[in-house]
């Protein structure tokens, strides 16, 4: 086993730990997207960690099912940074890790507002057999995907992505509309993409008793996105659009579910996405880790 | 093997921001378990409400489940930082002063709502609206006989 491995492994562990020993699980009030951002911000010192599925359908090859691993970190309450990790499964292909990715997101304004700005910044490195469709782009397609892995991993991809996520919430719903625009470094053009969504609680007041299946722990709501082209052809021509709803379910233990079934909306779009995840919220982690190099008892 | 030397020094860098940011918040240097110096400046963004949020009336004033739904919810999202009994940790000051129990319900829904985001409160208005007016019912219940009377807002 290399150092490198063995190092992954301690730092594996290590989160591990944390999750199981952490003392004070906080109930996760989030939207339920998968793609959308909202500009709620991760709270200061709190880590969130994150894994989510993507099952998606594949003509004229085999299905695929892709999954990523998230570390989402409250630096401060105007600043939110993630680490993800990605792999896939292609099925009678193979298994590979895809990349990886960090993510940045910067509360603009102070205060609250009818429309909030939060800017996004994300470097990714990965390659090409990443499938996990974290966000349409470009002229992304589902035939980009009939490529084996052997072959597609070997191209490798280091891309910059910024968006601007406006969000606003009205009577208990969210919307929001991210921009994004993207760029490979290696010479690529810039590609544009977009993503929307709404959602709502079912339950706006709290009950006044503990309970798991309150309707207030539930969050339904819709999403869409897609690409809109590059720098030299932009539009809706050769890009691909999914519909999506959504379904957050939030539990007291901390823990918190989501599921959405997407659907292609063109012929340039895989038919079926199949998405899904867990997510379990860390409350004062910096603390700890502050604690474990010194700081306050 | 590059991604993920690549992978772990990201990790490495992001367990430093914490560490970082986990002492600046210490800088206070207090004992363990103490609670904060009282200090007014923190208090003083209560002041800074409109004058027509600091109007609004609890919508769920005479709602005989809002203080126990309101409790509920201070425990999940804010007794992290204020403590479990809002009495106040290192992190965030207390909510038992009179500078917050004095103060009207639509001014704090207003500072929930909003945050303090420069200094580490976050905006709450992701909760639904009439949990924020819970959990103003539930803070304004610890107070017991604190003065209903609260200072005009400075004027600009």
């Amino acid at each position: 086993m290399t150092l490198v491995c063995r190092l992954a492994l301690v730092f594996l562990l290590f989160l591990w730990v944390l999750w199981v020993f952490s003392p004070a699980p906080a109930l996760a009030q989030e939207n339920p997207y998968f793609v959308a951002y909202d500009h709620y911000l991760e709270e200061p010192g709190n880590l969130e960690i994150e894994y989510f599925s993507t099952f998606g359908t594949q003509r004229g090859a085999n299905d695929f099912h892709a999954f990523w691993g998230e570390f989402e970190y409250g630096a401060t309450a105007w600043w939110t940074t993630e680490f993800y990790l990605d792999g896939q499964t292609t099925f009678n292909d193979s298994t590979i890790f895809t990349g990886f990715r960090w993510e940045n997101r910067f509360r603009v304004l102070k205060r609250e507002h009818f429309i909030n700005p939060v800017l996004y910044v994300e470097y990714e490195n990965k390659n090409g057999a990443d499938k996990i469709l974290k966000e349409g782009e470009g002229h992304d397609v589902e035939s980009d995907f009939l490529v084996s892995n052997a072959v597609a991993r070997k191209d490798h991809i280091h891309e910059v992505e910024l968006k601007l996520i406006l969000s606003s919430t009205f009577k208990g719903w969210n919307f929001t509309e991210n921009t994004l625009a993207a760029k490979n470094l290696s010479n690529s053009p810039w590609e544009f993409g977009y993503a929307l969504g709404a959602s709502r609680p079912l339950a706006l007041k709290a009950a006044a008793k503990r309970c798991t299946f309150c309707r207030q722990n539930f969050i339904g709501g819709v999403e869409m996105y897609g690409g809109l082209g590059d720098r030299h052809s932009f539009g809706l021509h050769d890009t691909s659009h999914y519909l999506a709803p959504v379904l957050g379910w939030n539990l007291p233990s901390g823990w918190a579910l989501r599921i959405s079934p997407g659907f292609g909306l063109n012929d340039n779009s895989h038919q079926f996405l199949m998405r899904w995840g867990v997510t379990r919220e860390i409350t004062g982690f910096g603390s700890m880790v502050s604690r474990l190099f010194g700081g306050r008892k | 093997m590059k991604p993920i030397a690549t992978a772990l020094s990201v990790c490495a860098s992001l367990l430093a921001v914490s560490v970082v940011l986990g002492h600046s918040g210490n800088s206070d240097k207090l004992p363990a378990a103490a609670a904060p110096k009282y200090d007014p400046v923190i208090y003083a963004e209560l002041q800074k409400a409109p004058e027509k949020a600091r109007n609004r009336p609890n919508p769920l004033e005479n709602d005989p489940d809002a203080v126990a739904a309101g409790a509920i919810l201070f425990e999940r999202h804010c007794a992290e930082c204020h403590g479990k009994s809002a009495e106040g940790t290192h992190k965030a000051p207390s909510l038992l002063v009179p500078e917050v129990q004095s103060a009207k319900p639509g001014t704090l829904f207003w500072l929930i709502t909003n945050g303090v985001v420069r200094k580490k409160m976050p905006v709450w208005s992701k909760l639904p609206e009439p949990q924020r007016w819970q959990l103003v019912r539930y803070i304004k219940s610890l107070g017991g006989s604190a003065p209903a009377a609260e200072s005009p807002a400075p004027t600009p």
